[in-house]
C-alpha cells in the first residue's frame, strides 16, 4: 500500500495501537529547548584534573628509533601500556586478514597522526606545551599511499601479515553469469570517489573518572556505541566490563565517524585508572582530520551487458576500497568492499552478476562507516552506467530507468537479499513530473544557445535500512550489531521512563520514540521521557547508526509500550468492573467503552504498584517491561533530481536546484524526516562537489584545516523540495523505514549525472567526485584534445 | 609557561574576574574560567563559527580573539539569550522550524543572527544567505536555519512595529 503526500502535508496511512494521536505529526523536539539555551551538555565540558595531549606521528611509514621526554614530563607510550592487547576486530568471511592496531604505536608508525605518546598534564595548554617538546626520532621507510600503488608487484607491506596489502577479498558470481553476457550490448564505467571525512561539527572527546569508593571508572564521550565501548575497553584492558560505565552525552553530530572505537578513549581509561583521577582530552580539528577516521575512497569499475530493449541483464563490478592503515572496531575495514558486494546492483532488477571486491591496506588513516558507507559510491557507479547507457542506445535516462527498476515484490536480489515492497518507480515518476523535465530540457537548449550549461541529472536507489542479525551474521562479523532493548517503567505517578539501548546524537529519537509510546500507552508526551547513552541506566545495545534506530528500537519501543498498555488494560478491568477487551485507553484516561465509566491511568498505576491485593493474585505488581526487536530489514527508496549549472571557463558546478522523492515507510514525524533528508543531501553535495582529503606521495596529509577541506556553507546548497510516498512494510512493526542515510546516498549520483548532462555539448563526462573546478576544466580540455 | 595576569570579563551583565594567561584565548576563557560552557569549539581556527559570541554588538569567533582583549566590552553568549523563562524569538524560531539537529553549532548560529538582526534588522535574503554562510552546520543542510532566522526577523520586525 502506498500513500502519496505533497511535501509538508501530513498524509497518514494506517495506524497502529491506540491511534495515532501523536505519531505522524511535526511534534516540536524535545531535545531543543536545552541545546537552544547553551545548556547541553556535551563531552568536552566537563572539568578535569589531568589533560592529554596525543603525541602523533608526523610520517606515514616508518619504525620508531627513539622517543625523548623534556625533563619531569609525565609521557606514557607503547611501552607502559605493555599489558593492553592492541585493537583488532575479526571477520570470518571472505579470506579477511586480522590486522592489529596498537592503542599507542609500538615500534612502527603506519600513517600520518597516529597516536605514539600520551603526555599528562594540569591543562590542555601545558599538555600541549610539553607535547610539542616531545622529540620522536622515526627511521622512515617507504609508504604506499593509494590502493593501485599498494597493490602493485613488490609493494611495500603496511603489515607483514597481509599479504600484498589485501586485508579482504570477496568474490561473488551467479551461475550461468558468462552465457549472460553473450551476444549483449556491453557498457562500461569506471567511478572513483576521492576520500572524505564524515566531519561532525564537535570533535570527539573523552573524559575518564576514576571512582576510589567502587574502583571504577566512569567514560563520558562522544560516541555511537557507548556499551559497545563499554564491552570493547573493558576487553583490550583485561578489566571487569562491570567497572566500566560510559556515558555518550549531548554528541555533537557522528555521521559513522564516531560510532568506531577511538583508541584514545582506551588511553584516557588506562589513565585513569592508573593515576586514581579524572582524565580528560578533547581532539582539535587537525588531529579531527588526520586522526580521526576517513571514509569513500573506492573505485568501482562495470561492466554493464544489456539486452536490445536496454534491460541490464548482467552486471560486472570490480570493486577496490583503501581501508587505511588499520581495521576499525566493530565493523572492520571490510565493511565498504562487502557492503557494495552485496548491494551494488541496488534497486534495479538484474539476474547474472558478478562481483570482486577488496579491502586495500595503505599508509594513510583508517577507514571507517560514513553515512552510507558504500552506497554513495555504489550508487554514484550504478547511476553514471544507466546514464552512459541511455547515451549508447539512445534512450532517456528516465525511459532505462523505467525499464529496469524492481516492481514485483518481495524480490530477491542475485545476491539473496529480500527487497521488502517499495516504490522505486513511482518515487520516479513523482520526482519527473515535479521537476517538470520537458519544461527544463526547453530551458536548457535555450540556455545553450546563450552559452549558458545546464544539466539535470537522476540518481534512484534502495537504501538498505533497520536490519538485524542476519545481515550483520552474512558479512562473518564477530559482532552481529542487529537488535534492541527498550524497557518502559510507568512509575506509581504515572509518568513513564523509556530506557533505550540505542543512542541517538542529533537525530531527534527522544521525540519520535515519545510519539510512539504516547500512542501506545494512551498519554500525553509530557508523560514520557526517553533516556539514553548511559550504559548504567539503559539495557545492553548497539546504538545508533545504519539508518537502524526508528526502526529497531521504535519496533522495540513500541513493543514494550503494548506489554506496559496490555498490564494497565488488565488492572483497568479489575478495577472498573469491565472486560478487558472493552477498555480503552487515550488522553490518560481508561475507559469502559461505550460507558461513562472511567479511571485517570496514573490511579491505574498507583494501583498497580500499592493495591496489588485488589487483583487477587492475576496481576504481578509494578508496571515494568521490556521488549527485543531483531527484525529482518528493509529497504527505503528514493529518486533524487539535481539541477546544476557548470561555468565551462572556471569550471565551477553550481547546485540550482534540488529534489527528493522518497519512501521511508510510516513517517512518525515529517519535520524530522525532512531534517534527515536535508542534512543527507547536504552532505552529498558537498562529496560531489568540495571535500576531499588529499595525501601527498609521501603519505603526509595536506587537508588539516577546514580552509583545505571544505564542508558546504549555505551558500552551496539550494533549496531542496522534498515529496514523500508512505509504502509500509511488513518487516518493520512500525511501519516506518530508516531514512537517515538516504539523502546522502542519492545526491552525489544526481549531482554528477547532471555536471555531465551540462557538459555533453563538448564531448566531455567526468566520472569521479568531488567534481572540483580542477576536474572539470581537465575533463573539458581532454574532450577538446578527443575531438582535434 | 608565561605567568598570569588579571582579567575581568563581564558576560551577559555579569562581571568574572578571572586569572589567566596572556595567551587564553576568549573562547577558553569563556568556557573554562567562567564555567559558560553553551559557547562551542569546533574548530580553533576561525571558519566554523561554533565559538561566535557578541563583543560589543558585534559577532566575533571567541577562539580567534585572546581573552584579554574582551575586557571592558559587553560580551553576550548564548546562555544570556533568553529573557529568564521567556526565550528570544530566534531560540523560539529554531525550536519551531526544526533549525538545530545535534545543537552543536546552534549558540554560534544563534548568536551570528542575533548580532546580525540587531544591526540590520531589514537585511535582504541574499544578504542573510551570505551573512550566515559565515557559519557551519552539518546536520541541517541549512534549510530550516535559513528558514528560522527569516521566521525570527520577520518576528522582530512585527514587535518593534508594534511597539513603535
Amino acid at each position: 500500500m502506498s500513500v502519496a503526500a505533497k511535501h509538508g502535508e501530513t498524509c497518514r496511512a494506517g495506524t497502529r495501537g491506540s491511534g495515532s494521536t501523536w505519531a505522524g505529526r511535526s511534534m516540536r523536539r524535545v531535545e531543543d529547548p536545552a541545546l537552544v539555551a547553551g545548556r547541553g551538555r556535551f563531552s568536552a565540558d566537563l572539568a578535569a584534573t589531568h589533560w592529554v595531549r596525543f603525541v602523533r606521528s608526523h610520517v606515514a611509514a616508518g619504525r620508531i628509533m627513539a622517543i625523548r621526554r623534556p625533563p619531569g614530563a609525565h609521557v606514557v607510550t607503547a611501552a607502559e601500556l605493555a599489558s593492553v592487547k592492541p585493537i583488532n576486530p575479526m571477520l570470518h568471511r571472505f579470506g579477511y586478514v586480522p590486522v592489529g592496531q596498537p592503542v599507542l604505536a609500538d615500534g612502527e608508525v603506519r600513517f600520518v597522526g597516529e597516536p605514539i605518546a600520551a603526555v599528562v598534564a594540569a591543562s590542555p595548554g601545558q599538555a600541549e606545551d610539553v607535547a610539542d617538546e616531545v622529540v620522536v626520532e622515526i627511521a622512515e621507510t617507504a609508504p604506499v599511499v593509494d590502493a593501485r600503488q599498494a597493490l602493485a608487484a613488490g609493494a611495500p607491506l603496511v603489515h607483514a601479515g597481509a599479504a600484498g596489502n589485501v586485508i579482504v577479498n570477496a568474490e561473488f558470481e551467479t551461475a550461468g553469469f558468462t552465457a549472460a553476457c553473450e551476444g549483449r550490448r556491453l557498457v562500461s564505467v569506471a567511478v572513483r570517489s576521492r576520500r572524505q571525512s564524515a566531519l561532525p561539527l564537535e570533535p570527539r572527546a573523552g573524559h575518564a573518572a576514576f571512582d576510589p569508593a567502587s574502583g571504577r571508572v566512569t567514560l563520558t564521550c562522544s560516541t555511537q556505541m557507548p556499551h559497545l565501548m563499554r564491552t570493547a575497553i573493558a576487553d583490550l584492558l583485561a578489566m571487569r566490563e562491570q567497572d566500566l560505565h560510559v556515558v555518550a552525552p549531548d554528541v555533537g553530530g557522528g555521521f559513522g565517524q564516531k560510532m568506531s572505537l577511538a583508541p584514545e578513549y582506551v588511553v584516557l581509561v588506562w589513565l585513569a585508572r592508573a593515576l586514581g583521577s579524572v582524565v580528560a582530552w578533547t581532539e582539535d580539528r587537525r588531529e579531527n582530520l588526520i586522526a580521526s577516521y576517513h571514509s569513500r575512497d573506492q573505485t568501482i569499475g562495470l561492466e554493464g551487458a544489456f539486452d536490445a530493449d536496454a534491460r541490464l541483464v548482467a552486471l560486472s563490478a570490480d570493486v577496490t576500497a583503501n581501508v587505511g592503515a588499520y581495521s576499525c572496531f566493530p565493523t572492520t575495514g571490510a565493511v565498504e568492499p562487502l557492503m557494495a558486494l552485496f548491494e551494488l546492483p541496488g534497486p534495479y532488477d538484474v539476474r547474472a552478476y558478478r562481483c570482486q571486491a577488496r579491502g586495500v591496506l595503505t599508509h594513510t588513516c583508517p577507514m571507517a562507516p560514513y553515512r552510507g558507507v558504500s552506497r554513495p559510491v555504489m550508487t554514484l557507479a550504478m547511476e553514471r552506467l544507466m546514464d552512459r547507457a541511455a547515451r549508447e542506445l539512445g534512450l532517456d535516462p528516465v525511459e532505462i530507468r523505467r525499464r529496469n527498476l524492481i516492481d514485483t515484490f518481495p524480490y530477491v536480489s542475485a545476491t539473496g537479499l529480500t527487497f521488502d515492497d517499495a516504490s522505486y518507480r513511482r518515487t520516479m515518476e513523482i520526482a519527473v513530473e515535479a521537476v517538470d523535465l520537458a519544461a527544463f530540457r526547453r530551458r536548457q537548449s535555450a540556455a545553450r544557445r546563450d552559452g549558458q550549461f545546464l544539466g539535470i541529472g537522476f540518481a534512484t536507489f534502495s537504501e538498505r535500512t533497520g536490519y538485524g542479525t542476519p545481515a550483520f551474521a552474512a558479512r562473518g562479523m564477530d559482532v552481529t550489531l542487529g537488535w534492541e532493548t527498550v524497557e518502559i517503567t510507568m512509575d506509581p505517578s504515572g509518568f513513564v521512563e523509556a530506557r533505550i539501548g540505542a543512542s541517538p546524537h542529533g537525530q531527534g529519537l527522544r521525540t519520535t520514540l515519545t510519539q510512539i509510546i504516547a500512542d501506545e500507552i494512551g498519554i500525553a508526551p509530557e508523560q514520557i521521557r526517553v533516556v539514553h547513552g548511559d550504559t548504567d541506566r539503559t539495557p545492553y545495545g548497539f546504538g545508533t547508526f545504519a539508518s537502524r534506530s526508528l526502526v529497531i528500537a521504535g519496533g522495540a519501543s513500541l513493543m514494550a509500550a503494548r506489554k506496559v498498555r496490555a498490564k494497565l488494560v488488565a488492572v483497568a478491568s479489575h478495577l472498573l468492573e469491565a472486560a478487558a477487551a472493552d477498555i480503552v485507553l487515550a488522553a490518560g484516561v481508561a475507559t469502559v467503552a461505550g460507558t461513562d465509566r472511567s479511571m485517570p491511568i496514573e490511579t491505574l498505576a498507583r494501583a498497580a504498584y500499592h493495591q496489588i491485593q485488589r487483583f487477587k493474585g492475576e496481576i504481578a505488581p509494578g508496571l515494568s517491561e521490556s521488549a527485543t526487536y531483531d527484525p529482518p530489514g528493509t529497504f527505503s527508496n528514493a529518486c533524487h533530481v539535481a539541477i546544476v549549472e557548470v561555468d565551462p571557463e572556471t569550471g565551477a558546478a553550481a547546485v540550482e536546484k534540488f529534489l527528493v522523492a522518497e519512501d521511508a515507510g510510516r513517517i512518525i514525524n515529517p519535520m524530522i524526516v525532512d531534517g534527515q533528508i536535508h542534512g543527507g543531501v547536504a552532505q552529498g553535495i558537498g562529496n560531489a562537489l568540495l571535500e576531499e582529503i588529499i595525501y601527498d606521495d609521501t603519505g603526509n596529509i595536506r587537508t588539516t584545516t577546514l580552509a583545505d577541506y571544505l564542508p558546504p556553507t549555505c551558500r552551496e546548497i539550494p533549496p531542496i523540495e522534498i515529496h514523500h510516498l508512505e509504502t509500509l512494510s511488513e518487516t518493520s512493526i512500525t511501519g516506518a523505514k530508516g531514512v537517515g542515510e538516504g539523502g546522502a546516498i542519492g545526491a552525489p549520483a544526481a549531482v554528477i549525472n547532471a555536471i555531465n548532462d551540462a557538459i555533453s555539448p563538448f564531448g566531455a563526462s567526468i566520472d569521479e567526485m568531488p567534481a572540483t573546478p580542477q576536474r572539470i576544466c581537465a575533463a573539458l580540455r581532454a574532450a577538446a584534445r578527443e575531438s582535434r | 609557561m608565561s605567568s598570569k595576569i588579571d582579567v575581568t570579563l563581564t558576560i551577559n551583565g555579569r562581571a568574572h574576574r578571572i586569572r589567566v594567561e596572556p595567551r587564553r584565548t576568549l573562547a577558553d576563557a569563556i568556557r573554562e574560567d567562567c564555567g559558560q560552557t553553551g559557547t562551542h569549539l569546533g574548530c580553533e581556527h576561525g571558519v566554523c563559527g561554533a565559538c561566535t559570541v557578541l563583543v560589543d554588538g558585534e559577532p566575533v569567533r571567541s577562539c580567534l580573539m585572546f581573552a584579554v582583549q574582551a575586557q571592558g566590552n559587553p560580551i553576550r553568549t548564548v546562555e544570556g539569550l533568553a529573557s529568564g523563562a521567556e526565550f528570544h524569538p530566534l531560540q523560539r524560531a529554531f525550536m519551531e522550524h526544526h533549525g538545530l539537529q545535534c545543537g552543536f553549532c546552534t549558540p554560534g548560529f544563534l548568536m551570528l543572527a542575533t548580532g546580525v538582526l540587531e544591526r540590520e534588522p531589514d537585511i535582504s535574503d541574499a544578504d542573510l544567505i551570505d551573512i550566515l554562510a559565515s557559519n557551519l552546520c552539518r546536520c541541517t543542510g541549512y534549510q530550516n536555519i535559513v528558514k528560522a532566522v527569516r521566521a525570527a526577523a520577520a518576528e522582530m520586525r512585527q514587535s518593534r512595529q508594534t511597539a513603535s
